[in-house]
């Protein structure tokens, strides 16, 4: 065929992998997890589980070749439902004999659990379904991978957010020395999660450059990102809670089935636990119980997604606490007061096993109520509903508390992460006084450079334009852990801002030692160090780097040049909260909601960049609202994907949001050095329960409690009309 | 996302454009703003041998008074028809329609030539047009006739015109009464999953987006409102007789409970 340079089965490539991809996450010890090879040999167990691959020089060329491969499949009955593969009645790995992947508890106390729920004057039993969410990066995956023409050493440029675990993780599947291996993640356009992974298509590039000896590209395609890329969410939630006769939260318990897809990727298994700790959300809840049962399915594996476990989580308790709130005929707003955690009690150790590190959740609610009218609101609320309109509003709140920051390597060690949670930073002052950042974090989309380049700006006095910041190469930035679950700033930046100080330190000796003062009687700022008490004698930080270079005249046991580095791990994660109001309006005839005001109150700390918090933030919300409304990964029964192309799978758009109003609280982390917190993920984590409990707050009344996401305009008017027919009978 | 190969021919008059159909027959397919084209193709759902782009054909792109009709050439893009003086003072409902398709982008590339040529069920032009009782006109090798629009959509995505004919022409009464547009969509650029065009003109007409498996007239309704129902009973008979899709986005179910309430919308909003 014209332009084709090779193509294989994975029969053919069997021998190019040193071990099957890799799941990082043994959540239980007897985790069941089938092989996973970069193609198919016996079964593929999913659409988007590949068979073969192409190698052509162009990609056109590529496609066309595809068509003249012809795969004789013998089809086996799929497996969809949780429910029904949690039954095993069909199986998609015959030989581990279950769907079930592995059950995981975390019940504080059984006795307590089970004497709360029997002696509540007040309990709610919800179910929730979870949809599957497709990540939608704007640029979707690609790698490229260029063997160097002597020695065997490859470089290979990823569209990842984790060069430096996928420069592991290849090293070890494909039994190539990490020595001879360079990856790169050139600017990313965005991930989501969904590119914290390691991929076929990456461990094919590689074993394909070593077999043919040049240079193997591979870009994805919309749909082949729909397919082929981890999807997120897919869980059924079983949330009850347990209270007293004020309405305040004695018990919560929850079940889990979580979707793992077809096979385990990079971290799927962990991600119901990222959540597990975090169901009884900002409330003081003594006594707490969680199961998860994860199951297999014939479909693209499930794995980290914007919040990873803790939307889900968040989105279980806030719509409870509404249901507990309508039980009691109380103001949603009134019940999350009488539960939240008190200011005075933090560091506040939780049923779970947390430790909070800060908060003020009632004075977040507060501001949020205030920055969207809560009470004139409520009053058209009224009106419209006694004018009998047939645009009805609702108003939902959501107050969540998030962990992140992953995290302390020795809590990571306790869930059985394979891997730590450190992050690594070097910080040089070049003879000419511009600074080097060296960071470990790999961003994709979230202004590290501007970021970090601010926080070393301030610590060392420097203009921010002469400080440049190095990412993302591992020949660059050989140690770190990258870039997830709002890690960056409250680990990475911390780490930075460490190293800034060491700097700082070993300025101070060179600068006394050449103005021959005690180290004591100097003082530093703005990039400056003076005699305290003679400003007149000082040293600039860029002469101090000039003498550090030089090293004519350093201290004894001194090194040359002025730079520090740092490998920081944490004590503990960190706790963003906030709450979040949106208002919508429905059309009981049509059954459409529009989203018509929405109002976030976020607190994630100190914040180095305000305009990169409020991006995250607006960004957050619109993914979260999209669970609420739009977005949903469609399956049939035979386990094809209905929803492949961006027709069909309803990424909104600007046009269907409203203005967000944003506001902050700050109450900085003790946790690290910056006081920060990270807010990469919270507007998604707020933004669904928040949208679903006001389409729920706008129907309640008629009757429509249970509504599952997305709140389709024909789900919704189902719901009605089936409330209708009950009112009828 | 990657087409099959195929071959490019521009052309610069409509008689080249003519005698190349005619001598690649059915392997050659015609590319206007190549918005519907374009996105089957990628999609592998169209593999033409060639392309024969009729988008440089300026002088099929214009909307003239002819006493009583208005003619628009098959080249206009939607954004002309939009922002039309002609089209706003003398058929209101087509320069409306036109700026409820897609997004900007599509509206600057999409003609109205290439949206009734489609035959999508699931296009707002073709719903207007039909309720406007529109003529189009085509011309071949063997010379020009004319198609009443509701003679035109034969099928899904089939239309009355041949594989060696090019539409040149849409000519619509003028209709500057009352009209009314309902799209019902999730999203603003999508394609509407019901819509409704009516018009208050005696007598009055409805067509219906989405609903069939082309574009459609709803003539129970139309004989209903004739035969001097209300609004709401007219209405209720909205998809008496259409067998509406069923997809991700509504199944037939909803869509009929949809047409209903839509149409009685746009009647109430026409003033009957
Ligand atoms: C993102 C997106 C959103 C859209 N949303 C909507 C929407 O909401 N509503 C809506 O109605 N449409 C929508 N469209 C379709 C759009 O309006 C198209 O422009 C239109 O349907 C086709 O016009 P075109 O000029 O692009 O035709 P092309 O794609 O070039 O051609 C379409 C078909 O018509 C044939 N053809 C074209 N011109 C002629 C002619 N003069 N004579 C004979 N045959 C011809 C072609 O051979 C081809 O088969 C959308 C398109 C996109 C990409």
């Amino acid at each position: 065929m014209p332009g084709v340079i090779a193509a294989f089965t994975g029969a053919d490539l069997a021998s190019e992998w040193a071990a099957p991809m890799p799941c990082a996450w043994p959540v239980t010890p007897d985790m069941k997890n089938p092989p996973h090879y970069p193609l198919a040999t016996q079964r593929a167990c999913y659409v988007g589980d590949g068979v073969a691959v192409v190698v052509a020089e162009s990609p056109e060329q590529a496609i066309d070749a595809l068509a003249g491969i012809v795969v004789d499949y013998e089809e086996e009955p799929a497996v969809t439902d949780l429910e029904d593969a949690a039954a095993d009645r069909v199986l998609v790995h015959p030989d581990i004999g279950t769907n079930r992947a592995y059950t995981w508890e975390l019940i504080s106390d059984p006795d307590a659990l089970k004497k709360a729920f029997d002696s509540a004057a007040h309990t709610v039993k919800e179910r929730y379904i979870q949809q599957r969410l497709i990540p939608a990066a704007m640029e979707p995956r690609g790698v490229c991978v260029v063997p160097h023409p002597f020695g065997g050493d490859f470089t290979v440029y990823s569209a990842t957010q984790i060069p430096h675990i996928l420069k592991v993780m290849l090293g070890i599947t494909c039994a190539v020395p990490e020595t001879s291996l360079r990856v790169v993640a050139p600017a990313v356009g965005g991930g989501f999660g969904s590119k914290l992974n390691v991929y076929a298509e990456e461990l094919l590039a590689l074993a394909l450059a070593r077999k043919l000896r040049r240079p193997v590209r591979w870009v994805e395609e919309r749909s082949e990102a729909a397919l082929a890329t981890i999807q997120g969410r897919g869980q059924i939630q079983e949330i009850e809670l347990a209270a007293d006769a004020d309405g305040k939260i004695t018990a919560v318990r929850v079940h889990l089935i979580a979707d793992m897809g077809a096979y385990l990727q990079l971290v799927t298994p962990g991600i119901p636990l990222l959540g597990a700790f975090l169901y009884h959300g900002v409330y003081d809840v003594p006594v707490y119980g969680f199961s998860c049962t994860s199951v297999f399915t014939t479909k693209t594996p499930t794995d980290a997604y914007r919040g990873a476990g803790r939307p889900e989580a968040t989105y279980a308790i806030e719509r409870a606490i509404d249901a507990l709130a309508r039980k009691l005929e109380m103001d949603p707003a009134e019940i999350r007061r009488r539960n939240f955690i008190r200011p005075e009690k933090f560091p506040y150790s939780s049923a779970a096993g947390l430790v909070f590190d800060s908060g003020q959740y009632e004075m977040a609610l507060d501001k949020s109520l205030e920055l969207v009218g809560y009470d004139q609101l409520r009053q058209e609320q009224r009106r419209r509903r006694e004018n009998g309109s047939a645009r009805l509003l609702g108003i939902g709140l959501s107050s969540y508390v998030e962990m992140c920051g992953l995290a302390p390597s020795r809590v990571l060690a306790s869930l059985n992460y394979s891997a730590g949670g450190w992050e690594a930073a070097t910080v040089r002052v070049l003879p000419t006084g511009t600074v080097q950042v060296v960071t470990g974090t790999s961003p994709h989309g979230q202004g590290h450079v501007t970021s970090w380049s601010m926080l070393v700006a301030d610590r060392l006095g420097v203009d921010p334009q002469n400080v440049e910041v190095l990412h993302s190469d591992t020949a660059v930035s050989p140690h770190g852990m990258d870039t997830y679950g709002s890690r960056s700033l409250s680990v990475g930046g911390t780490a930075v801002a460490m190293a800034c100080d060491r700097v700082l330190d070993k300025a101070r000796v060179i600068a006394a030692h050449q103005m021959e003062v005690a180290e004591e009687d100097l003082e530093v700022s703005a990039g400056t160090f003076s005699v305290r008490g003679t400003p007149e004698k000082s040293m600039t930080l860029q002469q101090v780097a000039f003498e550090a270079f030089t090293a004519h005249n350093l201290p004894d046991g001194t090194e040359p040049n002025l730079d520090g580095s740092i490998t920081f791990d944490p004590p503990n994660f960190t706790f963003p909260f906030g709450t979040h109001v949106a208002v919508v309006e429905v059309d009981t005839e049509t059954g459409k909601v529009d989203l018509v005001q929405y109002a976030a109150l976020d607190d994630c700390g100190n914040q180095i960049n305000p305009l990169i918090v409020e991006g995250q933030v607006h960004g957050g919300i619109a993914q979260g609202a999209a669970q609420a409304l739009w977005e949903e990964a469609v399956y049939d029964d035979s386990g094809n994907l209905l929803t492949a192309t961006l027709a069909d799978y309803l990424v909104p758009s600007a046009a269907e949001l409203p203005s967000f109003k944003t506001g902050a609280t700050v109450t900085p982390s003790p946790t690290n050095i910056l006081g920060v917190k990270g807010v990469g993920e919270a507007g998604t984590i707020a933004s669904t329960p928040a949208v679903m409990n006001a389409v729920v707050d706008a129907l309640s009344h008629l009757g429509v409690t249970q509504l599952d996401m997305p709140a389709s305009p024909e789900k919704v008017w189902r719901a009605l009309t089936n409330v209708g027919k009950e009112a009828g009978r | 996302m990657i087409p099959a190969a195929f071959d490019y021919q521009r052309a610069s008059t409509l008689d080249e454009a003519l005698s190349i159909l005619a001598d690649r027959g059915e392997d050659a397919k015609l590319l206007a703003g190549g918005h519907s084209l374009l996105p089957l193709m990628r999609l592998r759902l169209a593999t033409p041998a060639v392309l024969v782009d009729i988008g440089g054909l300026r002088d099929l792109s214009y909307v003239q008074d002819r006493g009583d009709e208005v003619a628009i050439g098959a080249l206009t893009r939607h954004r002309d028809l939009q922002i039309s003086e002609l089209l706003l003072n003398q058929v209101p409902v087509l320069a409306h329609v036109a700026g409820q398709v897609g997004d900007p982008q599509v509206r600057h590339r999409g003609t109205i030539g290439g949206s009734l040529a489609h035959g999508d069920p699931a296009s707002d032009l073709p719903a207007a047009i039909l309720a406007l009782d529109g003529t189009l006109c085509a011309r071949g090798t063997s010379g020009e006739r004319t198609i009443p629009a509701t003679e035109f959509f034969t099928g899904f995505l089939e239309t009355a015109l041949r594989p060696d004919e090019v539409l040149t022409e849409i000519r619509v009464p003028k209709s500057p009464g009352k009209f009314s547009f309902k799209k019902f969509n999730r999203r603003a650029q999508d394609w509407a999953i019901v819509g409704v065009v009516a018009l208050s003109d005696s007598p009055a007409r409805v067509a219906l987006v989405n609903m069939a498996s082309t574009p459609v007239r709803a003539s129970a309704t139309e004989a209903a409102l004739a035969a001097g129902a209300a609004a709401n009973e007219a209405a209720q008979r909205a998809s008496e007789g259409l067998e509406p899709p069923s997809d991700t986005n509504a199944t037939t179910e909803f869509r009929r409970h949809l047409a209903t309430v839509l149409v009685r919308r746009a009647l109430e909003e026409v003033g009957l």
